[in-house]
């Protein structure tokens, strides 16, 4: 999953230290449990064995989402194709995980699948390009959808069910320190059988939806309420209602094409 | 095998400490050292009021941008309790102003209504209030109205804190989830000393536009600051709590007149032990300026014979950062000394050695579940 990630020597600070480890009490040898620690601290209760990559993704998300507050930080996915980003702000369970591994498999670049970090000096969004996380049926879904793709050790039953993460395209990789402009907000659903649907959401309901999704709203203050305004004036804001995925993406294809007219 | 988190050639020491009392000193810390101070920090919970620190001293443009990033994240997040302590303290107020009694803050707080030095880049875990135990039922009744509900609901609980505790079991407000501890005193009713809590009370000051919230006075603040972490605490944010008694005597220390009275009040509430350690500590950490005569009249608190030695080297370790980069060959003996001795301090041995059994058994049956 990180093959393909530069390294940074010895002398090169370090944002977060975390490890894996087995737990000092009988669990480790007997129905074997991971541990996640955040540099010696042990954020969390403890998993199976199993689970220990997701937990690793999870638990650097929490670094994330806990430390780094000069952002806003969004629970969405981020792709961008053409200098324009596209935000897809949702809930656990519409579907934009593999909505961004669909668009990424179909060349649009990853800037993270979980976690939009937004500047407030400037508006732009940070990349954070770490493994997609898919779930249940979406593994088999992207599997077929776009077979070239890398697509890690399935862990089953996890509190999200079975979990597989798709590594990153390496040029997604390269670019990691290339900003992008956020130029759509979109709340993606996905709903069995229905046709690929944009609709326009209005800017206040967009407001209100984006502030939910975000972790550190109200820690930000005015700040936070300054850049969801900017964000939302200077986005197009949509609902999105789909099933196929080949159809979704021409939908996106479609509306990037048209601003680079 | 876990890997060693921090570089051994750099040594293992306490760089935390140092930034805090000569700030001008970061300017010369490679960028492995600012790795290794900003740990340190976010494990003190002292990052916010070091990055504070080095902004009032315009030091923070010096600062490599890697470690600056973290510094800014956590000003930022305290910037975030400071507004969110406000807010509960009006909440409280709200509900209790009509009883007509005085209800005081304490520590942080206090500190954030009060505008103190010692607020900045505070961070909250909770809020602490005390009111005259008369009150406590009251108090309780129109704190449960607005919200704020009991957390420890097992019988055992309920009972240790309201028989033996200085405190009632902690509130949790249920919308907002924030925890409100309320005091009647400042040390556990079976403690080893118990300063009078009506003195506290009668000394208190009102604060300006809060109606019934008052703050401790000056010396009654730091006592109980000092009270609250070497005698009852187990010193899990040893470090910052220092750094507040450190913040607190340098702003109320301008005063002449306040170290007189200090040591005055501290006879008076048989107080001299916490505050001979407070003023013996925060002068070798921190270098915190104390009067010479106020030193010797505080070595009237020293503990017998062995134990200033053994407190030392106890407490010097147990008060760097919990970080695996400070640890020493007996950190962990330090920090389980103090334990126990926090207990110890906190009730007689015939209530305490049932409790700390009753405790370790309903720890191991947690770990089954």
């Amino acid at each position: 999953m990180y093959a393909d990630y530069p390294q940074e020597g010895d002398d090169a600070f370090v944002d977060f230290y975390v490890s894996l480890a087995p737990p000092r009490t009988p669990r480790r040898w007997f129905r074997p449990q991971v541990l996640f620690f955040f540099d010696g601290s042990v954020p969390f209760k403890p998993l199976p064995l199993d689970q220990a990559f997701p937990l690793f993704e999870w638990g650097l998300n929490w670094c994330v989402a806990k430390h780094v507050n000069q952002y806003l930080i969004l629970h969405a996915g981020v792709v961008e194709k053409g200098g324009h980003a596209v935000i897809m702000a949702a809930p656990p369970g519409s579907g934009k995980s593999t909505l961004c591994a669909a668009l990424v498999a179909r060349g649009w670049r990853l800037l993270s699948d979980e976690l939009a970090l937004v500047s407030p000096e400037d508006g732009r969004l940070t990349p954070l390009p770490r493994p997609v996380s898919l779930k249940n049926e979406s593994i088999d879904v992207i599997r077929s959808f776009a077979p070239g793709v890398t697509i890690g050790r399935e862990s089953a039953d996890t509190t999200k069910g079975t979990v597989a993460h798709m590594k990153v395209p390496n040029d997604s990789i390269t670019r990691a320190h290339e900003h992008a402009i956020p130029t759509w907000v979109i709340c993606p659903k996905y709903e069995p059988g229905a046709p690929a649907r944009l609709e326009p959401r209005s800017k206040g309901q967009a407001f209100m939806y984006v502030i939910k999704n975000a972790f550190n709203y109200s820690v930000l203050g005015v700040r936070g309420f300054q850049t969801v305004a900017a964000l939302i004036d200077t986005c197009d804001c949509y609902d999105f209602t789909y099933s196929g995925l080949d159809e979704a993406i021409d939908v996106f294809d479609a509306l990037e094409s048209s601003q680079n007219r | 095998m876990i890997v060693p988190l921090y570089s051994n050639e750099l040594g293992q020491h306490d760089l935390l400490s140092t930034a805090l009392s000569s700030p001008e000193s970061t300017t010369s810390l490679k960028l492995l050292e600012w790795d290794i101070l900003i740990r340190q920090a976010r494990r003190a919970d002292l990052l916010a009021r070091l990055s504070i620190l080095l902004e009032k001293q315009g030091l923070l443009g010096q600062v490599p941008v890697q470690a600056k990033r973290h510094l800014d994240s956590a000003h930022i997040v305290s910037e975030s309790h400071d507004r969110r302590v406000r807010w509960e303290a009006r909440q409280i107020r709200d509900a209790l102003e009509h009883l007509n009694i005085p209800v005081i803050l304490f520590k942080g707080a206090a500190y954030v209504l009060s505008e103190l030095p010692a607020a900045c880049g505070r961070l909250f875990h909770d809020i602490d209030i005390m009111v005259r135990k008369a009150d406590l039922e009251v108090v309780e009744q129109a704190l449960r109205r607005k919200g704020w509900i009991s957390t420890h609901l097992d019988a055992y609980d309920q009972r240790y804190y309201r028989q033996w505790m200085h405190e009632l079991p902690p509130l949790r407000h249920i919308k907002r989830k924030t925890v409100l501890d309320v005091h009647h005193t400042i040390l556990p009713e079976t403690a080893r000393i118990s300063p009078d809590p009506r003195k506290l009370i009668a000394a208190a000051q009102p604060l300006d536009g809060q109606g019934c919230l008052k703050i401790l006075a000056p010396t009654d603040m730091v006592l109980h600051s000092a009270a609250h972490l070497f005698h009852d605490g187990e010193l899990e944010h040893g470090l910052r709590d220092l750094t507040d008694l450190d913040s607190l005597l340098r702003h109320f220390g301008r005063n002449q007149a306040f170290w007189a009275e200090l040591v005055e009040r501290a006879r008076e509430l048989d107080l001299m032990r916490p505050l001979y350690y407070a003023l013996r500590y925060t002068q070798s950490i921190l270098g915190t300026p104390v009067p010479d005569t106020v030193q010797q009249s505080a070595r009237a608190g020293r503990p017998v014979w062995f134990a200033p030695a053994l407190m030392d080297t106890v407490f010097t370790r147990a008060l760097a950062p919990d970080h695996p980069s400070c640890d020493t060959l007996f950190t962990g003996l330090a920090r389980w000394f103090l334990y126990v001795r926090a207990h110890y301090l906190r009730m007689p041995l015939h209530l305490l050695i049932p409790h700390l059994i009753r405790k370790a058994i309903k720890r191991r049956s947690g770990d089954r579940v």
